[in-house]
């Protein structure tokens, strides 16, 4: 594996699949019933120059779990950036004050750049509208652990399929791992033409409609997305495909069982509350799988083994 | 070059000549070497020529310079089939191959305007992946956008 992880592509599947079990085995760690310091001594940089919640603080909760430490960015107002510093410059400070970083950025290749500056190990929590590969490696870990499996599953990919670096990471993934891939977005968000190529060069089979619920009932993973207002170039473009895709618990009444509903969160309102309480909402767990995710990858980048079994 | 084509231009002592350029191309590629018309030594350019293997073509000659291998290189990004004869006392006494290899450093920077390289003052190379040669398909080192040939033109370093 690459000491960075910028896109999925940086990680065979057998890399996944092994990072995958180390998150599992974190499982009691990132829930605090067991305590397992194996980062203690490190320090993360957590470098967020665009808004993150879950993602943040699921990377400052992974090394902290895992006795390390984190230094914050913190408000990227009150940083060196609003003063003109540029990004290698930044990056070059954290690479003398910290073991890893985590960056999100508004510019895209900004992950990719920031690693060409460092020594340390980068990981990429968001690149404009690039890629966010560790919210692929706790989708995936959400989705093993609902179906036992990621292979041959038929994953739906709803909403803004342009911008949302979420799910052109998790595509690039679920198709090695030969998923069907049903891409459900209006037109103007359509998955960028260039991923639909690369994924049908590597063989995926792929899907694209507007009609989500045509697509429920064959369906193993629902996976809903925020339509972006801020990746919008204006008002109008947006309020134009706002709101167009409204997930409710009635529209699930023809769903397979073990059908699973996700969403890298924040939602607005393309997920009814009243889906909240059916068997097939996963978007809570899904966002606490980033905790052992990144707990799992973090112990990779640096190179310490997670023990098998009981510790 | 035939009889008839060499009839255009003179023959040059020394220097370089480019051939096999695509039609209309031959200013860009002026402007790719950084070659400018406030040199002391002549350029002779013919353009829209006939051509057996391409149909038209545009040829340049350069005076009393020999490019170097690096600087032919960034003509792949325009005239990737060009052949290059460095001309000493008249004679060809050496060719040159354009080769593109697998990535373009500083030749052109990213067209995409959300790429962190669209901020000057980032002081990184700009690196271009060689994805496929023909057709020659670029992408960007840092964000991963295909780039557009037309487009890139006009992001010549």
């Amino acid at each position: 594996m690459d000491s960075d992880l910028i896109t999925m592509d940086d990680l065979t599947n057998e890399e996944i699949i092994s990072l995958l079990d180390d998150a599992e085995r974190l499982l009691p760690v990132a829930e605090g019933t067991e305590y397992l310091p194996l980062l203690q001594g490190k320090l993360l940089a957590n470098m967020f120059f665009e808004p993150s919640t879950r993602t943040r603080m699921s990377f400052e909760t992974a090394m902290k779990r895992l006795g390390g430490d984190v230094v914050n960015l913190g408000d990227v107002n009150s940083s060196s950036a609003v003063k003109g510093e540029t990004l290698y410059d930044t990056m070059r400070m954290v690479d003398g004050y910290c073991d890893i970083a985590a960056l999100r950025h508004p510019r895209q290749g900004a992950a990719q750049y920031a690693a060409d500056a460092c020594d340390i190990p980068i990981m990429n929590g968001g690149d404009g509208a690039g890629h966010h590969p560790t919210q692929t490696l706790l989708d995936l870990f959400t989705i093993r652990q609902a179906h036992g499996r990621l292979e041959g599953l038929k994953v739906a990919l709803v909403g803004d399929l342009r911008y949302g670096r979420t799910v052109h990471s998790l595509s690039h993934a679920l198709a090695r791992f030969d998923c069907e891939l049903v891409f459900i977005s209006p037109a103007q968000l359509s998955m960028p033409a260039e991923i639909v190529s690369d994924l049908g060069h590597s063989g995926a089979k792929i899907t694209e409609t507007e009609d989500l619920y045509g697509a429920i009932p064959d369906a193993d993973v629902i996976y809903m997305t925020r339509i972006q207002k801020e990746r919008f170039p204006d008002e109008d473009e947006y309020a134009k495909v706002a709101g167009i895709y409204k997930l409710t618990a009635a529209d699930l009444a023809g769903a397979k069982g073990e059908m699973i509903v996700m969403h890298p969160l924040p939602r607005v309102t393309e997920i009814s509350p009243d889906v909240d309480a059916s068997r097939h909402a996963r978007y809570f767990e899904q966002a606490f799988n980033g905790v052992v995710a990144r707990m799992a990858l973090m112990c990779k980048l640096l190179g310490v083994d997670v023990p098998r079994g009981d510790a | 070059m035939s009889a008839g084509e060499m009839r255009r231009v003179t023959a040059i002592n020394n220097g370089t000549v480019i051939d096999h350029i695509p039609a209309g191309s031959a200013l860009v590629v002026l402007q790719m070497l950084g070659i400018s018309d406030d040199r002391a030594s002549p350029i002779s350019l013919v353009m829209n020529v006939p051509s057996s293997k391409h149909g038209r073509k545009d040829i340049i000659k350069v005076e009393d310079r020999e490019l170097t291998q690096d600087e032919l290189d960034r003509l792949a990004l325009i005239a990737p089939k060009a052949s290059v004869a460095i001309i000493r006392s008249y004679a060809v006494a050496e060719k040159r191959e354009v080769t593109i290899g697998t990535e373009l450093v500083n030749v052109a920077s990213c067209t995409f305007s959300n790429c962190i390289t669209i901020n000057p003052r980032e002081p990184q190379d700009h690196r271009l992946n060689v994805v496929k040669t023909d057709p020659l398909e670029l992408r960007c080192r840092y964000c991963g956008r295909p780039q557009v040939m037309s487009e890139l033109i006009g992001n010549l370093i």
